[in-house]
């Protein structure tokens, strides 16, 4: 017994080898060095400085702001993303599958993008307010969206959503539909039923969830800064002000590091909670989980679930989707009575995409900027699974070994850390060879995997973990090396969560701006950044074109996700 | 057991393979390839804001005049990409760095990153510009910010458009103004920077809060401020701080080909801050002749007389000529608020914080 635990153990090794290495080098290497020179210009040193900054008045409101709004955010996308995932996890209909990727998209979308579409929507001239004012007479518009504590709300949830979609709604689609009905056969009503066995058994995947929005609205940047305006700032958009305008690099470190640590905190307890969570499942395949529209009653409860997140979700999308085929006219301003430039219907904006107007070098056309980010998607999937996998496989063999309980919470850190802190850092810890990555493309899918990595090992840990172990023990008396037991026990049984871990890795990728924008070549722009060159200059055309490079980046999300779908390595998983 | 670690390390290395061959991607069709490296060509590394644009024919002059391969790097904003700059003085990422302009100069200077060089070009080249005597940062260009109105709002509602930043605090104006926040934007803080200009620093609060009961709107950044909340744009505000090379942005970028711009500039009584960028030779370059050929270069009159259709920016060179949509729609300030880079420098903090509280709180 002594020995095989030693076994164990140094399999589990062997295992974490390459994610750890990953993370030392291009994770924890940075991040010590920008911190490090950051508080060597502090005038007291790093301890006075995390004094001062904690005893700041202005840090203690941003700290109480940044969880507040994280708090809330969480919630209400919970609230919207569990009634989703039921839907999705327990319905068959059609078109169900392009839902799902419909809604994935409102994740890779970049927040000016964003703010387009709900300003087109909700704004002043938008849609919703022209329409109220049309119908009720308002003289002004009735909605204020913009710079509004809602607009974060909106926003986060608009984001967010998709996360509990994935997590939650793949697991519970492999619960065994057999435990509720046994329920309500020993007499309990539908209530109980989802208080006491479906709730409960579904906690780990919630929890993994939250934890992964909450850590995204506790470090949002540009939600907060382009929706929520001025008024409002978290730790992210403070360490921004300070590192970049101020260049007050003490005070960026003292709250990047601030950041961390409550980043770290939330980790830990994660880890506690969802190891008195995890229990091993019978999970099942969809196709007995699943069941088509029959009844008037689930007919109608999934149209109204379509509805709600459609309105969410997919009208904002729609909306930014339409205003790509529109132009303002400057001829037409005078005749309109409103006052405010009318709205043709064209192509132009799509034309304009292939024409080189002013001849620049760093003019890409838009098959370019899509091959480019596809590249570095398709790379960040392969080095996300390739370092995710072995690690939440570590993970959950060893559930409650020292190593798995120290690593856990640690490999959440990527998400929780400033991405400006951590660009400076690639600056001055890369900078020598053969690690001189400060100028190299190569950069780019490392800095997503960074922040993809997470997202992979907790979409597989929850399915890992709830494989009985008596699979694998009996796969192991009969004679199975630990790699067999991989690769014809773990690997099938978690094919669905594997579509989801690369689901995630490849929206990271194909969405990512900031750190793409700090070392993508400019002759290879990816679509995220060709659309912000674009929103950078004047002129109808140049915003006509952001609104029609954003709807083909619409475009590619919802195909690669669809083509991911289609990757049935899960049918393995289907017995 | 190594068996197991060689697995681990294939997958590793076909994903390091996968990702340097997805920066090989395609080669752009329309744009010229670049000149590829000719055995005994020199890379020169130019470090520089994501704004940074050229025409692909300019560039490669310079490239087959010098037998050289320019690599551009752009590295975020402007403010991001200058810290990046100091924090690699020690072994610098670049040759040279184009793109500190006189609001974060004093930082690029104090900070030491450049090296001393007195170009020949400087000759033609006001003195005005040369905010650094000891030619460390040479001038390239300039732009204007100054307040940007909609001509046919106008028209429409019969007012008159303001003229001088009073106007702007005006009951005539109230509501019609948005602004970028200069803790975030850096038009937000030359807008500021022109009321301390103009008002003082005794002044300038009170003109924000004069702003503030006429109901200014205040939004993070110029994208926000000009392509959603100005009326030109579909918005509710016909007035906005944008840049005097905006008016001949909007003919050049107009949808359909519109005679003359349905913007235009508020540039009367001071009501303008000037940002000029700056270029200098980073300290501990390797290639200093090239670098020096490069910064003469930017500086001379094909390279200045490209940069305004390429960055909406005015040539310093007194020798270039702007081009007819720009000579015909813009007007060159004659008079802008001055605040010098040190001045920036020593209260930039203290003036964002008395902004913060009077304007936001």
């Amino acid at each position: 017994m002594v020995k095989k635990r030693r076994l164990t153990l140094r399999t589990s090794h062997i295992l974490w080898l390459a994610p750890l290495a990953f993370l030392s080098l291009f994770y924890f290497y940075p991040l010590g060095s920008i911190l490090a020179a950051s508080f060597a210009r502090a005038k007291g040193g790093a301890a006075f400085q995390l004094l001062e900054t904690l005893a700041s008045p202005l840090v203690q409101h941003v700290v109480a702001f940044t969880f507040g709004q994280a708090t809330l955010s969480t919630l209400l996308t919970l609230l919207l993303g569990l009634p989703g995932a039921y839907l999705l996890a327990r319905f068959e209909f059609r078109g169900k599958s392009t839902f799902q990727a419909l809604s994935g998209i409102p994740f890779v979308l970049p927040t000016l993008v964003v703010a387009a579409a709900f300003n087109a929507l909700l704004g002043p001239r938008g849609w919703v307010n022209v329409a109220l004012m049309g119908l009720f007479g308002f003289s002004e518009p009735p909605i204020h969206f913009v710079n509004t504590f809602t607009a974060i709300l909106v926003a986060h949830v608009f984001y967010n959503t998709t996360i509990v979609f994935r997590i939650v709604g793949d697991f519970w689609s492999h619960l065994d539909p057999r435990l509720t009905q046994a329920s309500q056969t020993l007499g309990a009503n539908r209530f109980q039923t989802l208080m006491r066995v479906i709730l409960p058994l579904l906690a780990p995947a919630i929890a993994a969830a939250a934890l992964l929005v909450f850590i995204f609205d506790f470090t949002s940047f540009g939600v907060i800064l382009v929706l929520g305006g001025p008024r409002f700032a978290t730790l992210e958009v403070e360490i921004y002000t300070q590192a970049i305008s101020l260049f007050n690099l003490p005070m960026a470190a003292a709250l990047a590091l601030l950041q961390l640590l409550f980043t770290l905190g939330l980790a830990v307890i994660y880890t506690r909670l969802s190891a008195g969570l995890a229990r091993p499942l019978g999970l099942r395949p969809q196709r007995f989980t699943q069941r088509r529209l029959l009844s008037w009653r689930s007919r109608l409860i999934a149209a109204l679930l379509v509805g709600l997140i459609s309105a969410f979700l997919i009208v904002p999308l729609a909306a930014l989707a339409l205003r790509s085929f529109t132009q303002f006219q400057a001829g037409s301003r005078l005749a309109s009575g409103i006052g405010a430039p009318s709205l043709v219907w064209t192509l132009d904006n799509y034309r304009e995409l292939s024409i080189n107007r002013r001849e620049t070098i760093f003019y890409a056309p838009p098959s370019t900027a899509i091959a480019v980010s596809l590249g570095y998607a398709l790379a960040t999937v392969i080095l996300g699974l390739a370092l995710g996998l072995p690690a939440s496989w570590a993970l959950a063999r060893d559930q409650n070994s020292t190593a798995s309980r120290l690593l856990d919470p640690i490999l959440m850190l990527p998400l929780g850390t400033s991405a400006v802190t951590l660009g400076l850092g690639f600056i001055i810890a890369l900078d020598r060879p053969p690690l001189d990555l400060r100028a190299s493309p190569v950069l780019v899918p490392l800095a997503h995997t960074l922040v993809a990595f997470p997202f992979v090992v907790r979409s597989l840990t929850p399915a890992l973990r709830s494989i009985r172990p008596r699979l694998r023990q009996a796969a192991a008396v009969m004679g199975a090396s630990p790699r067999q037991v991989l690769s014809t026990i773990d690997l099938p049984l978690v094919g669905r969560a594997l579509l989801v871990a690369a689901t995630f890795a490849f929206s990271i990728s194909i969405g990512e701006f900031g750190a793409t924008a700090l070392i993508a070549r400019p002759e290879y722009p990816t679509i995220p950044i060709a659309i912000f060159r674009y929103l950078g200059l004047p002129g109808a055309v140049n915003y006509g074109q952001a609104m029609a490079l954003s709807t083909i980046l619409m475009g590619v999300t919802a195909a690669g996700m669809l083509a991911i779908e289609r990757f049935r390595i899960a049918e393995l998983g289907e017995f | 057991m190594p068996k197991k670690l060689t697995f681990l390390f294939n997958l590793l290395a076909i994903g390091l393979t996968a990702c340097a061959q997805a920066t090989v991607a395609p080669t752009p069709t329309a744009a010229p390839p670049i000149t590829p490296a000719v055995s005994g060509s020199q890379t020169l590394v130019v470090m520089t804001h994501d704004s940074f644009a050229a025409s692909a024919d300019v560039l490669l002059a310079f490239e087959s005049a010098y037998n050289v391969v320019v690599k551009i790097l752009p590295s975020g904003d402007a403010g991001t990409a200058l810290n990046k700059a100091i924090l690699s003085k020690g072994n610098p990422i670049a040759d040279v760095f184009y793109g500190v302009d006189n609001t974060f100069l004093s930082r690029a200077l104090s900070e030491d990153i450049f090296e001393q060089y007195n170009s020949p070009m400087l000759a033609n080249i006001p003195e005005a510009f040369k905010l650094d005597p000891q030619n460390r940062a040479l001038p390239v260009d300039y732009g204007d910010v100054c307040p940007n109105y909609d001509k046919t709002y106008f028209t429409q509602k019969g007012l008159q458009p303001p003229r001088t930043l009073e106007d702007l605090i005006k009951p005539e104006y109230k509501g019609l103004l948005v602004v970028e926040n200069p803790a975030t934007s850096s038009p937000g803080l030359a807008f500021l920077l022109a009321t301390i200009g103009r008002f003082g620093t005794d002044g300038y609060l009170n003109y924000w809060k004069s702003l503030v009961a006429n109901d200014v709107l205040v939004v993070n950044d110029w994208e926000s401020a000009y392509n959603t909340e100005f009326t030109a744009h579909g918005g509710t505000r016909p007035i906005v701080i944008s840049y005097g090379s905006s008016p001949p942005a909007e003919v050049i970028f107009a949808s359909t080909p519109i005679p003359e711009p349905p913007t235009a500039v508020i540039t009367a009584g001071k009501s303008c801050f000037r940002q000029i960028e700056f270029v200098g030779i980073l300290k501990g370059t390797k290639n200093r002749d090239l670098a020096e050929k490069w910064v003469d270069y930017m500086l001379d009159v094909t390279f200045q007389q490209d940069m305004p259709l390429q960055m909406f920016v005015f040539p310093v060179n007194q020798k270039a000529k702007l081009p007819n949509q720009f000579a015909q729609f813009t007007t060159i300030p004659v008079d802008t608020a001055q605040v010098s880079p040190d001045v920036i420098a020593a209260n930039r903090d203290a003036w964002l914080q008395a902004w913060t509280e009077a304007v936001l709180h």
